[in-house]
């Protein structure tokens, strides 16, 4: 009976773990220790001294959450593959409390660099970095650390590449008001809504932009109710920047037959009639850059911002649902901000008509 | 007014919306607990069915076929539950505990054999369960959105309030009903009447399993077209929080459900509306309110004298 318990919760155990790292290629042979785990199988504890160890912590969206921790995962995994030199793997934060003890992990393992995606690592980054000052690390959507010796801070002009779908957007609408819907208000996030209103005014100055905060990555009925509520109200686009809670406002918009705008990655496969672009982040093009300076000697601490010069932020490739008039507008918009001539605002100040940072 | 009509129209809306997987794991959370065994991996159950509706409604392209599945990968996961803890005796909550560490790891290993993903692949408007009243009701007027937001639901949100009274009648008019109400309260005197405890519990386990796949499965066949490892958080704590609400019957689970999605449209209206708040003290809504209630207006909840017991056959 006691073993019967004890078998079932061996198993639950091991297949928790299993969960938590298993890499694509399925390489768990040692997932019952926890151990992170390596797409180069072949590299070992003896791994010849070229070898250039790359490790990423996600948050606690997970590996495969569609959004920046999947994207740099995809870098990293492509960025292997090109180059065998490069050792790459990763691990997977369940709470808040998993990101220190992820980061020490790859410390004990003597990784080169340590990827920390999203600016919820912030502290214990700092706090790692502070302890381990020969230990290189790189954060993603954080500055906070850029005082930091042995830290690079990823930072994305997210704000152009709302700027950008905010031109399609203000350009698809009839009934002149678009909605926007975010999943947290923070410095970083807010770039999205500065930017994406200042697209949509720049092209349709008479447009309205509902907003709304939902404060949650994995509330889609949330996201529902809040895209619902902005159609009611005569919204006929909306973008998203919110995660899981984006799945509800796109489900929403496509019930109700308006466009939806995703974000991150292209969404459109999410509903190919009615997500009508999305704002992408390139944080493959990052992780690739920086883990390949720590290759080469040139890793250098401090904020690295990627904008649209170096293809960092840019509008999806999927263009099915615009219009002539659209793309001509956005490579309009694209050349204004690459040659200086449109500077997109970044912070809420510089943005009367975004509110929700106003409500905090 | 039209305001306030609009305003209503997307209360009804988010409140069936938030309310159907609730309410289905509540009904299962039911029938477990009235029998006698506590079934806290209700979650869990919940998580394997949001899984495998998505995945089956993918291949198949069958929404129905895929809630089935759904409701069957729950009370797999039930049997599993039932058998370590009717069979053998073993701790409840522990085994329920097991079952919430247990479900999301399958739901994800599986998912990443199956799509190379923790995701699933979308599903197609047409292996999603539909909407039944989809373009009857145009928009334009504010009675006429109204209307719209209103019906603008899901077949399975329909199919919750009959499966509730069908739950209904089960519990309070069939021999079955009063069999395992009373295995819940003296399962020494069902024996002693010659009532089997142990199939009684088994099939409640069982059919609670399969109605918080159900419950799953609304979240991501419906709400959502997709399964991603934050689908189900937290939802089936929050049904096994409706039926303590609702004193172990379902009907009161239904209205522990109703005021939870209620509350959670609330939230959208209020902060979408003109006044300013902030939104951490408006995401506490839903929470404060049930608490309050609770405190409030629910009388001393009748927990079923054996819950939680494990029953050992006398000869």
């Amino acid at each position: 009976m006691k073993k019967l318990i004890a078998l079932l919760l061996a198993l639950v155990m091991c297949l928790s773990l299993v969960a938590c790292g298993t890499s694509d290629d399925a390489t768990t042979g040692d997932a019952a220790t926890g151990d992170a785990t390596t797409e180069d199988t072949a590299a070992g504890d003896d791994a010849v001294a070229e070898t250039i160890k790359v490790g990423m912590v996600t948050d606690v969206g997970g590996v495969n959450d569609q959004s920046f921790n999947q994207t740099s995962w995809e870098g990293l995994q492509a960025l292997a593959a090109e180059d065998p030199t490069f050792e790459v793997s990763y691990l997977e934060s369940k709470t808040d409390a998993d990101y220190a003890s992820n980061i020490e992990s790859f410390i004990d393992e003597d990784y080169d660099l340590i990827i920390c995606v999203g600016y919820m690592l912030a502290n214990a980054t700092r706090e790692a970095a502070e302890a381990n000052p020969d230990q290189m690390f790189a954060i993603i959507d954080d500055n906070s650390c850029a005082d930091l010796p042995n830290v690079a801070c990823l930072m994305f002009a997210q704000e152009q590449s709302s700027y950008l779908v905010g031109v399609v957007a203000g350009l698809a609408t009839e009934s002149n008001t678009v909605g926007y819907v975010q999943g947290q208000v923070s410095d970083s996030m807010n770039q999205f809504g500065v930017g994406f209103i200042s697209g949509v005014l720049s092209v349709n100055p008479e447009a309205t932009v509902l907003q709304y905060n939902v404060n949650s990555f994995a509330d889609a009925p949330g996201g529902s109710t809040a895209a619902t509520n902005m159609i009611t109200n005569g919204a006929d686009v909306i973008f998203h920047a919110a995660g899981g809670t984006g799945n509800g406002v796109i489900e929403a918009c496509a019930a109700n037959g308006v466009y939806a705008i995703g974000v991150d990655t292209d969404q459109s496969p999410l509903a190919p009639e009615y997500v009508l672009t999305s704002a992408m982040k390139r944080v493959d093009n990052a992780v690739q850059d920086i883990s390949k300076a720590v290759k080469d000697g040139t890793f250098t601490a401090g904020t690295h911002l990627y904008d649209m010069t170096n293809g960092g932020v840019d509008i999806a490739p999927t263009q099915d649902l615009l219009t002539e008039e659209m793309i001509a507008a956005v490579e309009e918009a694209k050349a204004g901000i690459l040659d200086g001539s449109i500077v997109v605002p970044t912070t809420a100040a510089e943005v009367p008509e975004f509110t929700l940072a106003a409500a905090e | 007014m039209d305001n306030f009509i609009n305003n209503l129209g997307i209360l009804i809306y988010a409140t069936l919306l938030y309310t159907a997987p609730l309410l289905y794991a509540a009904m299962g959370s039911c029938f477990s607990e009235v029998s006698g065994v506590v079934n806290i991996g209700i979650e869990g159950m919940m998580t394997v069915g949001a899984f495998t509706g998505a995945t089956v409604a993918y291949f198949t392209g069958n929404p129905w076929l895929g809630f089935v599945c759904a409701g069957l990968a729950g009370m797999a996961f039930a049997l599993l539950h039932g058998i370590a803890t009717i069979q053998f005796g073993a701790d409840q909550t522990i085994s329920g505990t097991a079952i919430n560490f247990l479900a999301p790891g399958v739901a994800i290993v599986t998912a990443k054999a199956i799509f190379n993903s923790s995701d699933t692949v979308p599903l197609d408007p047409s292996s999603k369960i539909p909407t039944l009243f989809a373009g009857v009701f145009s928009s334009g007027t504010p009675w006429s959105n109204f209307m719209k937001n209103v019906f603008s639901t899901y077949a399975s949100t329909y199919l919750v309030f009959v499966v509730l009274v069908v739950v209904w009648f089960v519990f309070y008019k069939t021999r079955f009903g009063l069999r395992m109400r009373a295995c819940g309260e003296h399962p020494l005197a069902c024996q002693s009447l010659g009532i089997n405890v142990h199939r009684t519990r088994m099939i409640c386990v069982c059919l609670s399993g399969f109605l918080a796949g159900l419950g799953g499965a609304c979240m991501t066949m419906a709400t959502s077209n997709q399964f991603r490892p934050t689908s189900i958080v937290g939802q089936g704590f929050i049904a096994i929080a409706a039926v303590i609400f609702g004193k172990f019957r379902p009907q009161g689970a239904m209205i522990g459900c109703l005021l939870f999605g209620l509350c959670s449209g609330l939230r959208v209206v209020i902060g979408s509306s003109s006044l300013n708040i902030s939104v951490q003290l408006l995401s506490m809504i839903p929470y404060v309110v049930t608490v309050i209630v609770l405190i409030l207006f629910v009388g001393k909840s009748h927990v079923p004298a054996a819950n939680g017991k494990p029953f050992v056959k006398t000869k």
